[in-house]
């Protein structure tokens, strides 16, 4: 592995390690309902602040069950997703058009420039990684 | 987290969309020239509304015990400017209050306030400052991310104690009580967004080099670190493409 590489996946680790960590020490383990949502705490809290506030307006539409609410916020990230690795793709095979292009150029002997070019991108490819 | 449908009282959720409607169309309007100018940095907007979209559908644990989620709007701050981000994040924003009952309409103008608004700004203003006093781009971005993330989640809290105001110790009170809901929880994730928001950004300095010398975050006297005044380059930079 690159450096970059290196450097990269440690920033993923830690960024993971932040996430299991309060499960795995147990430190929902004080709470009826472990990890719940930050919001729906808020909805409590004001209810102990203002016994008597009723929501005045409910959601226009609310997925049926929680199945269906993970769903949806699966599709929100597989979109999100999507289009960032769609971005990424593309640059990288762009990089490596022009390269191609730019070493076919240059070169006066294609073939042998060509083959040049592929572990050169492959390199390349590892940095990004 | 988002304030839930319902829970802001009417004077207040008008109040908070009229405060943050000026800050959209403005968005809007800047977003608009951006593309005129640029079209080419469509692909590079997209990505950066995807990451919001990302991050803002990843409910993470925190060391409170309870769950709340980061909000990815300190990439497009740092890359497109605030007002762009404030376009973004209501998009973001709406999706959820349609879609997934998270957030909601009502309560629209403050979410869009803390998250769209503020905190685009704060995390664009920590860059900044951070860039000025020469710190590398990296760790720039970091806090940036950081602050981005850390400063929604305390105007949501500022937002709910102004409208449910404790019966005994005032807005005080309930700004600590909402504040170790909110505030509390969020600063974990705010570290993971920052993380994840260096990585994109080192992904960018590889695969965008062009994109990131015309919006001024890498200056071309170094082709990278070096922290020249943003908007002096990327005024030079946009003639450069121009030509």
């Amino acid at each position: 592995m690159s450096r970059n590489a290196k450097i990269n996946t440690l920033l993923l680790l830690v960024v993971a390690a932040l996430a299991v960590l309060p499960l795995a020490l147990g430190l929902g383990d004080h709470k009826e309902e472990p990890f719940t949502g930050a919001d729906a705490q808020a909805e409590t809290a004001i209810t102990e602040l203002k016994p008597d506030y009723e929501p005045w307006f409910s959601p226009l539409y609310e997925p049926p069950s929680g199945e269906v609410e993970s769903a949806l916020f699966a599709l929100q990230a597989a979109l999100g997703a999507g289009v960032l690795a769609y971005y990424f793709g593309l640059r990288r095979g762009r990089r490596q058009g022009e390269a191609r292009a730019l070493a076919a150029a240059e070169g006066t002997g294609g073939a042998a420039d060509a083959a040049d070019v592929g572990p050169a991108a492959a390199r390349g490819t590892g940095a990004a990684g | 987290m988002h304030i839930a449908e319902g829970y802001l009282p009417p004077a207040h959720a008008a109040a908070w969309a009229v405060a943050s409607a000026p800050f959209v169309v403005h968005g809007v309007r800047a977003l608009t020239r951006e593309v005129r100018s640029n079209p080419e940095s469509t692909l590079l907007l997209g990505a950066s509304g995807a990451f919001t979209f990302v991050l803002s559908a990843l409910k993470i644990p925190s060391v409170t015990g309870s769950c709340s989620h980061p909000t990815g709007t300190g990439l497009g701050a740092i890359l497109f400017r605030p007002p762009i981000m404030a376009v973004l994040g209501t998009i973001t924003l709406l999706f959820q209050a349609l879609l997934l009952a998270h957030g909601g309409l009502t309560t629209l103008g403050a979410n869009v306030f803390s998250m769209a608004i503020v905190g685009p700004w704060a995390g664009f203003g920590t860059y900044w400052l951070l860039r000025r006093f020469g710190a590398p781009l990296m760790v720039a971005v970091f806090f940036g991310a950081f602050a981005a993330d850390l400063s929604t989640y305390c105007v949501t809290s500022v937002q709910l104690a102004l409208a449910f105001p404790d019966p005994g110790t005032g807005f005080a009170g309930a700004l600590a009580k909402f504040g170790s809901i909110f505030a509390l929880t969020q600063i974990p994730l705010a570290v993971s967004e920052g993380l994840l928001t260096v990585l994109v950004m080192r992904l960018l300095t590889q695969s965008s080099k062009g994109e990131l010398l015309r919006l001024g975050v890498l200056s071309k006297v170094t082709g990278k670190d070096k922290g020249a005044g943003r908007a002096g380059a990327s005024g030079e930079e946009k003639e450069a493409a121009a030509r």
